[in-house]
This record gives structure tokens, C-alpha cells and sequence, in this order.
């Protein structure tokens, strides 16, 4: 059977279908955070240099993994809303951002409290870390931009330059371990090596990641349908949302 | 074509361009971009001379020496090709070890000593419980006995 994707395109059949799927999300975000949580406290053992300390991978990991990811999605979604003219892509942009910018400043938090012990510093200038602040700054550079533009239309389409451009940035924060010499450590886990990491560490580490999707796109399609509501309000389907609502 | 994939097309053309330049503009701050010189790199002086910069790479096995009561230590860093002797005043980080990853910042003095005023541990990617540590040491020491006989 054939789905009929262009359905969900438009955004009054994608703000039913979304209320649908956010309690889903919301249930497996929790289940696999607490699962998650439990393992990197509980289960997986210290580590032989770093004591307790390295604890902090469990959320500093999926953060900065997932401060990447979503920029990637969100460039995709601003770029396919300009090359298409499609409102709803851009609307799921710019309901990526705040998400995107959460994680970021989570990884990099995380990252300089964890620095102090084990670096002998919060924060040093190095690739890794000047760029990882550069997409923090991207981020809210897209949200201000959008903010400050009234029209949602043109707010779109200046957003999604940002975004294109800022896509650079995505490669060069992954590769800065390996391209230059920094103070960051090089990657644990990676597509073509065996993880440098024990199993049950990197297993409460990937439950973590796999919370984190979770919990984005439950925020991110309820934050969508916010923006839905906000810029269709003046459509009929609304106007009778709003009346089945008050009944 | 249809206008809306000429416009896809341009913007990939766009993105694509952006990162052509990106590529080249890294390029040409490669070295400002290094966060630490190796000692290999010291010694071939490629290294910013009179001027304070960041030496990398680990701490030489039984190279640590304490002066006195006082908080000066004496260490050598290696890239395991040169060695630089450095010496610090201060607090050093929970993970300076020897045998482990180092970086300093300081001058390098006429005597070819690396006067470092900040030592950072460099951590490396691997994770493990102490126990397996343990084993590989032992696994390590066992294969250098087997090969020195």
C-alpha cells in the first residue's frame, strides 16, 4: 500500500497526525532515560583513569551528538521549505532550533565541569571547543533572525539561509579532533572502529542517545504544532478546533 | 526543469561553494588553528620562537622529578621521536601521569628547557573499568617478557 505522503505536507493533516505520535515519544523518552540513567549510575563500572568523573559522557555524549544531528535535520527541513516553498518544513525548522541550541549548551556545560577536574581548566580555544560554541552561536543567530523578521515567510526563508550556510560548520566541529592537534580527546565511538569504551559504558551511553532522539522529536513535533496553530489561526480548521475545544 | 528544482539545484550549488571556500580559508590557518606544537615540530622550529606557545604529547616514563617541599616538578614531554624537558611551578591536573597525554603552556628557554606557567591533561578515548586496565598491563608485560627472551 502506497502512503500518501504529500498528505502530511499539509499542515492541518500533520497537526492531527502529530498529536498522535507525541505520546508515543513522550513514553519511550522516559522509559529509555530512566533505563539509561540507571545503566551509567548504577550498572556500568568506573573508570580506570578518570574515577567517577567520566560519568559525565552519559549526558555530555548524546548532548553533543544530538546538538549536531539536529542542526543537519534542521538545515534540511529550512532548506527543503525554500527550495519547495513546502510552510510546513520550515515550520518544523524552526521548531528544531531551541532543541538544537539546548543540547549544545548542555554539551558544552557539561563539558567544562568535567574540564576542571580532568583538563585542569574549564575551557581552552581549541578546535573542538571554539567550534562547538560557534554552532551554539548559530543557533541563536537562526532564533534571533527568525524572531526579528514579522512576515513568517520571508522570517523562513532568511532562517534557512543561516542554516545552509552554518551546515559547514557540522564537519568541521566532528573532524577537529582528527584535523588538528586539540586538547579534546578523539572520538570513542566511530562508524569504522570498535568503540574504545567498555560495553556496559557504551551501552548506558547509546540508551542515553537513544532517550535523547526520543525526547527531541516528542518536544519538537509538539513545538510544531504550536507554530501551526500560531500561523494558520486565522484558517477554517482552526476556527473549528477552537469551537470543538471550548465544547 | 522545473523552477523549484532550479532553485534546489542552486542552493546545493550555494552550499557546496561554501564549503569549497571553507575547505580553502582552513587551509590557510592551518597552523593557527593547532592547538599544541609536538616536540618533533619544536625541534624542527616550526614553533613561534621568544613567543609563549603549547607543547603536546605524553609524559615520559620516569622522567617525573619533584624538587624539594616545593610545588616545582620536572617532566619530559615526547612524541616518542624528541623529547623536551619542561619544568612547573603549580598544581598539576588528577590525570598528568606518566605515559599519559600532556599539554603545556610556556617559553622555551636558551638551554632548550620548555618553562611551562599551565600543564592540562590531554585525555585519551578510551574507557574502561580498572580491572581491565589491569589485564592489559599484564597481557602487555607478558608480551615483553616473551620477546626479550
Amino acid at each position: 500500500m502506497a502512503i500518501n505522503w504529500f498528505k502530511y505536507s499539509s499542515p492541518a493533516s500533520f497537526y492531527s497526525l502529530a498529536g498522535k505520535m507525541i505520546p508515543i515519544f513522550v513514553i519511550l523518552a522516559v522509559v529509555l532515560l530512566i533505563a539509561g540513567l540507571y545503566v551509567g549510575f548504577f550498572v556500568a563500572p568506573t573508570d580506570f583513569q578518570q574515577g567517577e568523573a567520566y560519568r559525565i559522557i552519559f549526558i555530555h555524549v548524546p548532548a553533543a551528538w544530538m546538538s549536531m544531528f539536529l542542526y543537519v535535520v534542521m538545515a534540511c527541513w529550512a532548506g527543503i521549505g525554500l527550495a519547495f516553498n513546502t510552510r510546513l518544513s520550515s515550520m518544523v525548522a524552526t521548531a528544531i532550533a531551541p532543541t538544537g541550541a539546548m543540547f549544545t549548551f548542555l554539551a558544552l556545560w557539561t563539558g567544562a565541569l568535567w574540564g576542571k577536574p580532568m583538563w585542569g581548566t574549564w575551557w581552552v580555544w581549541d578546535a573542538r571547543l571554539t567550534s562547538e560554541l560557534i554552532l551554539l552561536f548559530l543557533y541563536i543567530g537562526f532564533m534571533s533572525l527568525q524572531a526579528a523578521i514579522d512576515d513568517p515567510r520571508r522570517a523562513d526563508k532568511a532562517g534557512a539561509i543561516i542554516a545552509l550556510v552554518g551546515v559547514i560548520n557540522i564537519p568541521i566541529i566532528y573532524f577537529s579532533v582528527q584535523w588538528w592537534n586539540t586538547l579534546h580527546q578523539g572520538a570513542s565511538v566511530s562508524l569504522n572502529q570498535a568503540p574504545a569504551m567498555a560495553t556496559t559504558m557504551l551501552t548506558g551511553m547509546l540508551i542515553m542517545v537513544f532517550a535523547s532522539w526520543m525526547y527531541s522529536i516528542a518536544v519538537i513535533l509538539k513545538r510544531t504544532r504550536v507554530i501551526i496553530l500560531e500561523r494558520e489561526s486565522h484558517t477554517a480548521w482552526v476556527a473549528e478546533l477552537r469551537k470543538k475545544e471550548a465544547i | 526543469m522545473k523552477p523549484r528544482h532550479k532553485k534546489l539545484a542552486a542552493i546545493t550549488a550555494g552550499v557546496a561553494a561554501l564549503g569549497v571556500a571553507a575547505i580553502l580559508v582552513l587551509n590557510a590557518f592551518q597552523s593557527n588553528l593547532v592547538f599544541f606544537f609536538s616536540p618533533t615540530q619544536v625541534m624542527a622550529n616550526e614553533a613561534p620562537i621568544g613567543k609563549s606557545f603549547r607543547i603536546g604529547g605524553l609524559v615520559e616514563m620516569n622522567s617525573i622529578q619533584r624538587e624539594g617541599d616545593s610545588t616545582t616538578v620536572r617532566f619530559a614531554v615526547t612524541d616518542t621521536a624528541q623529547v623536551i624537558p619542561v619544568v612547573y611551578t603549580g598544581i598539576l591536573p588528577d590525570l598528568f601521569k606518566e605515559g599519559k597525554g600532556v599539554v603545556a603552556q610556556g617559553k622555551l628557554s636558551a638551554n632548550g628547557v620548555f618553562e611551562a606557567d599551565e600543564v592540562l591533561a590531554k585525555h585519551d578515548e578510551n574507557y574502561m573499568p580498572p580491572e581491565a586496565a589491569e589485564a592489559l598491563e599484564q597481557a602487555a608485560k607478558a608480551q615483553k617478557a616473551a620477546l626479550t627472551q
